[in-house]
């Protein structure tokens, strides 16, 4: 550990007006497993996606084996230095084999008999790795289950050809494998950390954490907040960087809740996406959110109630999508049109739609939601991203719906809009109207009555409003090891 | 019999149906002269089949390869006869033209069907000017590759083998076709493995301009004057022989084997057609049919995403 592999300095990264990385410094040493762990936002993945060189830094230095580097940041400059990464969404071709997606990550397995050289070296590593693997390189990713595809692309991640490898980076890479894999795995990462290579792992299994890494770095708010040699750590200290106290005055809305729960019970469903996990209850008039890390079955779960399968709701729905470009909004419609699509059921007069009514829906949607334009006939982007989704907002309270379905619609919101949706959203449900609101953010928590934690498609916690605490809630999302 | 092999060998059992039943019903078709008659105009369909099926491999889609065709025969029964240099340069421009298709396909992020729906209304405008009316000459040396007798194997036999074999082995088996069809399969891990799919998308088009003047030539060696019109229904062969070939249009699972059995497959259907009697206002129709037909065999074959 006497000298650095990779070294970052001062990087920053914005999206827009959001601010993913806000100055991190970090250093990896040659020989070492460095732990990276944080809450959904921190900016594990672009400093991760910076350091593959599939994003490049807005601001500050990388220095790979102490020398600063010049010039633009590639991938193919992370690759050349020996930097390698497995994505948590995997980056395999399924249409070709194991050993044509090793093929891929390798420049020079080219030429005559690259096919075989290719099949051997993949084969090597998966047996290194993964002893009884039971995979053929010869095999069709499309083929594999999602497991030993995963394995696939770890075992691809170590394997050398001219290159030598200097880093490699694991973004939840237990997550599809079973508890034998995972421990492969994780022996195979200490014997590699003992040959020189280094290690980046980022785990929300903070057992794994802790007992591979050497070193363990804290990530908040784009920013590396603690960073101390594992043994300095436990749960509970981990856990506890992580988070942050949040004290509000919570006894009116808890007085609040009681009450609800008195009223019936609007949704009753229970995740399919695992066996072994709680029940999500809603009663009438109740925002009840889904917490824990992002992907782990809070938008099934609300396709699950959306569709009305092994889930009981008898009321009708409406569902707000999160990635509103791709989901949620018409591109080529009015603003009035997007608003007024999900009514158009109520708004037809002898078959037809009667305009004036569709008119006046966008009007009064416009006055209530606030959105901020000269007229709803005009196209759905000339608004802000934040008027957007007001109008996707508009679109489900304008409705009969008396469900609505919430998926982390916040993303990319400015706050100011997000203050007025949250008074919104208090006061239907005052009204009687009852939320499920999956969210990626410890504050909007704060709006539930209840919360629901979810943890590999289970729910691992049901924490009531004055239980909603941000230690509470990284408590239920971080599972114990792979093995639990 | 494992459902991914009886998939792969669907393309074969096709063609072998289809060349059954047109033995069946016109025995005298069993013979070199016939099988060379039935045949021939499958090597000009196999290689724009192949063009396309270049297209499809990045999840693109043809729509002008047909007009394309025929605007190169237009060229090389006029230029190529007159100028040979001229006439080589020009198609070498039409490839290049392809390639620059295909990059600003990439780079502005546009539909590949409304470009190239768009670009085939210019190949028939360009070839409307070069020969207003069906005419020009054919190259003698192209005549005589196209009426070449070889023993044994009628030519087009041994054409479409070799066409298929070239591809088969350029795009499945070498190290540069992994990267082309990775390209269809999942663009994201290629960029991540810092691959240009620029370069990739601009060379993949460019080998479908290029399969596409072989076309337009071998169909000239053929037919020996041109038509700017010629070919206009090739662009739904293509598409037809390259999906009859066990490919799919998107996730970069394509068979240059099983393009060329497709082509193949629709080319003897036609004449199948005519052999049967079918008025000429009913083939379209039934050939239709036919392919309906088979690619509903295909469906219930085809293997389910394991992870979905």
């Amino acid at each position: 550990m006497n000298h650095t592999a990779i070294k970052l300095d001062g990087v920053e990264r914005n999206f827009g007006a959001v601010r993913a990385l806000a100055g991190v410094s970090l250093a990896v040493g040659s020989g070492e497993c460095l732990g990276l762990v944080g809450h959904n936002g921190a900016g594990k993945s672009t400093l991760m996606h910076i350091l593959a060189g599939t994003l490049s830094p807005d601001k500050g230095d990388i220095s790979v084996g102490g020398t600063r580097h010049e010039g633009y940041w590639s991938v193919n400059v992370a690759r050349t230095n020996g930097i390698r990464c497995v994505f948590q969404e995997l980056s395999l071709c399924p249409n070709l084999t194991v050993a044509e997606n090793v093929r891929i990550v390798h420049g020079s397995l080219k030429g005559i008999g690259w096919k075989k050289r290719s099949q051997d070296i993949a084969l090597q590593k998966l047996d290194e790795i993964f002893p009884g693997h039971g995979i053929s390189p010869s095999d069709a990713i499309s083929d594999l289950p999602i497991g030993k595809r995963q394995m696939a692309e770890i075992a691809r991640a170590f394997t050398v050809t001219d290159i030598p490898l200097r880093l490699v980076i694991l973004d939840e890479p237990t997550s599809s494998l079973d508890a034998v894999t995972a421990q492969q795995l994780l022996t195979f990462v200490r014997s590699q950390v003992t040959k020189g290579t280094s290690v980046i792992l980022i785990s929300h299994l903070l057992g794994d954490i802790l007992g591979t890494c050497d070193r363990i770095a804290v990530m908040k708010d784009g920013k590396t907040v603690a960073e101390r040699p594992a043994k300095k750590f436990d749960r509970h200290s981990l856990v506890a960087a992580m988070g942050t106290e949040v004290n509000q005055n919570k006894s009116t809305t808890a007085k609040l809740a009681k009450a609800k729960s008195q009223a019936p019970v609007a949704i009753r469903a229970k995740p399919k996406t695992a066996a072994d996990t709680g029940e999500l209850i809603a009663h009438q008039g109740e925002i009840i959110g889904l917490a824990g890390l992002s992907g782990h079955g809070q938008t099934r779960m609300l396709l699950q109630i959306f569709s009305r399968s092994d889930a009981e709701v008898p009321a009708p729905v409406a569902f707000i999508a999160g990635d509103r470009q791709s989901d949620g909004i018409f591109h080529l419609w009015s603003i009035a049109s997007n608003v007024t699509i999900r009514s158009l059921r109520s708004l037809l007069r002898r078959g037809l739609i009667a305009s004036d009514g569709e008119g006046l829906l966008a009007a009064e949607w416009k006055k209530r939601m606030g959105i901020r334009t000269s007229d709803m006939n005009n196209n759905i982007l000339t608004l802000s991203g934040g008027n957007q989704q007001k109008t996707l907002f508009a679109r489900a309270l304008g409705s009969e719906a008396r469900i609505i379905l919430m998926d982390d619609p916040m993303r990319g919101v400015d706050i100011g809009t997000k203050l007025e949706v949250y008074e919104m959203i208090a006061r239907e449900a005052k009204a009687g109207r009852t939320f499920v609101w999956y969210t990626t953010e410890m504050e909007e928590l704060q709006y539930c009555d209840r919360a629901y934690v979810f943890r590999n498609g289970a729910i691992a916690a049901s924490l009531e409003h004055e239980d909603l605490t941000e230690e509470k809630i990284l408590q239920a999302s971080f599972a114990e090891s792979s093995a639990a | 019999m494992s459902r991914s092999l009886l998939r792969s060998l669907l393309p074969v059992i096709s063609l072998a149906v289809v060349l059954g039943a047109t033995f069946y019903v016109q025995p005298r078709t069993m013979s070199y002269f016939g099988l060379n008659l039935m045949l021939q105009y499958a090597v000009p369909i196999a290689l724009a089949t192949i063009a396309q099926m270049f297209i499809i491999t990045v999840n693109d889609l043809d729509l002008s390869i047909g007009p394309f065709v025929g605007l190169v025969g237009c060229i090389s029964a006029t230029l190529l006869y007159s100028n040979p240099l001229l006439g080589a340069l020009a198609l070498l421009l039409c490839i290049a033209a392809y390639a620059a298709v295909g990059a600003l396909v990439h780079s502005r992020n546009l539909p590949s069907i409304v470009v190239t729906l768009g670009l085939s209304f210019v190949w028939l405008g360009i070839a409307v000017l070069i020969l207003p009316s069906p005419g020009g000459k054919a190259p003698e040396w192209l005549k005589s590759i196209m009426a070449l007798q070889t023993p044994f194997i009628p030519f087009p036999i041994i054409a479409a083998i070799v066409i298929g074999l070239v591809v088969q082995l350029a795009l499945m088996h070498s190290s540069l076709g992994v990267i082309a069809r990775g390209a269809g399969g999942n663009p994201r891990a290629m960029a991540r493995a810092g691959w240009s799919m620029l370069k990739t998308k601009a060379a993949m088009y460019a080998l479908a301009g290029f399969f596409g003047v072989l076309s337009g030539l071998s169909l000239l060696g053929l037919t020996t004057s041109a038509d700017a019109h010629v070919a206009d229904r090739y662009t739904l062969y293509s598409i037809a022989g390259v999906i009859l070939g066990g490919g799919e249009f998107i996730g970069g699972r394509v068979s240059p084997l099983g393009a060329v059995i497709g082509a193949l497959t629709l080319a003897l259907a036609g004449s199948f057609l005519i052999f049967l009697r079918i008025s000429p206002d009913w083939q379209i129709g039934a050939q239709g049919a036919i392919l309906i037909l088979v690619l509903a065999l295909k469906a219930p074959l085809t293997p389910r995403d394991a992870s979905k």
